[in-house]
């Protein structure tokens, strides 16, 4: 099982999802997510899903996760890149992604990050 | 025509392999692939959760109006759905479970038909077509 | 009946084209005319004869993409079917006077029927297949969106909102709120004519599609007219901003993005 890995720079945690992941990897982003926000004591977490195609309920459940975990450990979440099309379906879903900001992009999701420092 | 079963988080990954390789050889739009493939996967998972497992069928197939596209086709010996009218009706939340994954599946395609009964297992039909 | 026709074949050619060349009023050579009715006659032979068994289904695509070119010619569709139905005519002069040949002509008179029924009913698709790719062309040009500013673009919407619409208008706004890095942008309703609850779905499912790349969203363009309509049908706009004027909502979105705009 491929762990998702995160990056650390500045105060900032950077995640980039790859792959399509499914049950042990989603628990183990997780997992590895909590002890790098208490180990670093970081205050924003980006994850980039730029090359994320299919999000649905369960991936939208994921995210949400990641951001109240984040939340626990006073640490900002923003989502970024998401494509077009997956916008789309996920309005038509229902999906509303409450609680969970989001950017276009890396560098707009840094900048938000930072005006809140 | 491909026939799969769903017994595993990898099943659903391979299920929505499969549906998107179809989508994109019928010539469905960018958005309507996602959008159909979004579907299957909310309806695979279902299946995997809801009834311990079941099979997944994709096939190209031609709609009543002659236009290309897919059909995919979802059946499970689980328990049934005791209410399938409360389980189709849902406004924008955010919430979990059976509820969403149907009825938001359903706005994401052109044909829905959902047969369940308590004890008899389930099968949902799906279809979308190039415009 | 087969064998008459083919017996006379070059004769019943003749008056076969001479019934239809008055109609071609130059549409058609002289030469295309005659080598696209010779190709056919051979075909109804084949047909007739039995012997073919692929001569039906060629017979019946002749005549489809037959339909396809005088479709895009400009022949009405009777003038289509006409040049099927008047093979009709010219064999019926050859057996006008033979009582014997009555049943079979009948036979004969009905296949040649259901041929022109079949060629309008080709005629009538391609001129749907038409209507269909005009149409697309006419969404396409009518939903244009422009840069305002860094940061910043307008999608003016002319004409009715229904869902084809407004599915193309989230298509093009969110692409081009990535293509060119935006994070806000303006929806000019002034051109829309009613707004009522379908068209504040649409409105509001692109708003949150543009959140989801996250965008914010300016309304503007209100009318006066419809101002009355979205606050009796009970529409909220929620914490969506709206603004009367585009300059109303420009001035909104670049305070929101953090410019100013000061004299010189």
């Amino acid at each position: 099982m491929d762990r998702v890995p995160i990056l650390k720079i500045g105060p900032t945690l950077f995640v980039s999802i790859q792959i399509d992941l499914q049950d042990q990897s989603v628990v183990q982003l997780q997992e590895d997510l909590a002890e790098e926000l208490v180990a670093t004591r970081a205050t924003g977490v980006i994850i980039d899903i730029t090359a994320v195609e299919i999000v649905d309920s369960f991936i939208g459940r994921m995210l949400a996760t990641i951001g109240s975990i984040s939340r626990l450990f006073d640490a900002e979440t923003v989502l970024v890149g998401m494509r077009p099309a997956v916008a789309i379906t996920l309005v038509e879903l229902g999906l509303s992604l409450d609680g969970v900001r989001t950017a276009l992009d890396a560098e707009q999701g840094l900048r938000m990050l930072n005006g809140h420092s | 025509m491909d026939e799969l079963t769903i017994e595993s988080g990898d099943d659903v990954v391979r299920v929505r392999q499969q549906v998107r390789a179809a989508a994109a050889d019928t010539g469905l739009s960018l958005v309507d692939q996602t959008k159909v493939v979004t579907a299957a996967s909310e309806l695979a998972r279902n299946a995997l959760v809801h009834a311990g497992g079941g099979m997944a069928r994709v096939e190209v197939a031609e709609s009543a109006a002659g236009r290309t596209g897919i059909r995919v086709t979802f059946t499970d010996e689980g328990p049934g759905i005791p209410d399938v009218d409360l389980a189709l009706t849902d406004g924008w939340t955010t919430g979990d479970g059976l509820g969403l994954g149907l009825s938001g599946a359903r706005r994401l395609v052109d044909e829905f038909e959902l047969v369940s009964k308590p004890g008899a297992g389930t099968s949902v039909v799906v279809a979308k077509w190039s415009r | 009946m087969a064998d008459l026709l083919r017996t006379n074949q070059a004769k019943l050619l003749d008056r076969w084209h001479d019934t239809l060349s008055a109609t071609v009023r130059g549409r058609l050579s002289e030469d295309e005319l005659r080598s696209e009715l010779a190709d056919l006659y051979d075909l109804v032979l084949r047909a007739m004869s039995g012997a073919d068994e692929t001569a039906n289904g060629e017979l019946r695509a002749s005549l489809v993409a037959l339909s396809r070119s005088r479709a895009r010619s400009g022949f009405s569709p009777s003038e289509t079917a006409l040049a099927v139905f008047s093979l009709k005519d010219a064999v019926y002069e050859f057996v006008a006077d033979a009582a014997e040949m009555v049943p079979e002509y009948l036979t004969f008179s009905r296949m040649i029927d259901d041929l022109g029924l079949h060629t309008f009913e080709a005629y009538a698709a391609t001129r749907e297949e038409i209507i269909r790719q005009q149409a697309d062309a006419m969404l396409e040009l009518s939903t244009p969106v422009v840069r305002l500013w860094d940061g910043i673009i307008a999608v003016p919407l002319v004409g009715t909102l229904d869902s084809a619409r407004a599915q193309l208008v989230m298509e093009k706004m969110l692409d081009a709120l990535v293509s060119t890095g935006s994070s806000h942008a303006v929806i000019d309703i002034t051109g829309v004519p009613t707004v009522d609850t379908e068209v504040a779905q649409h409105l509001l499912k692109t708003v949150m599609a543009a959140r989801l790349l996250g965008a914010q969203c300016t309304i503007c363009g209100i009318r006066p007219q419809i101002a009355h309509t979205i606050v009796s049908l009970g529409i909220e706009f929620g914490d969506i901003a709206t603004k009367a004027t585009l300059a109303d909502a420009l001035a909104h979105a670049l305070s929101v993005t953090g410019l100013k705009v000061v004299p010189a």
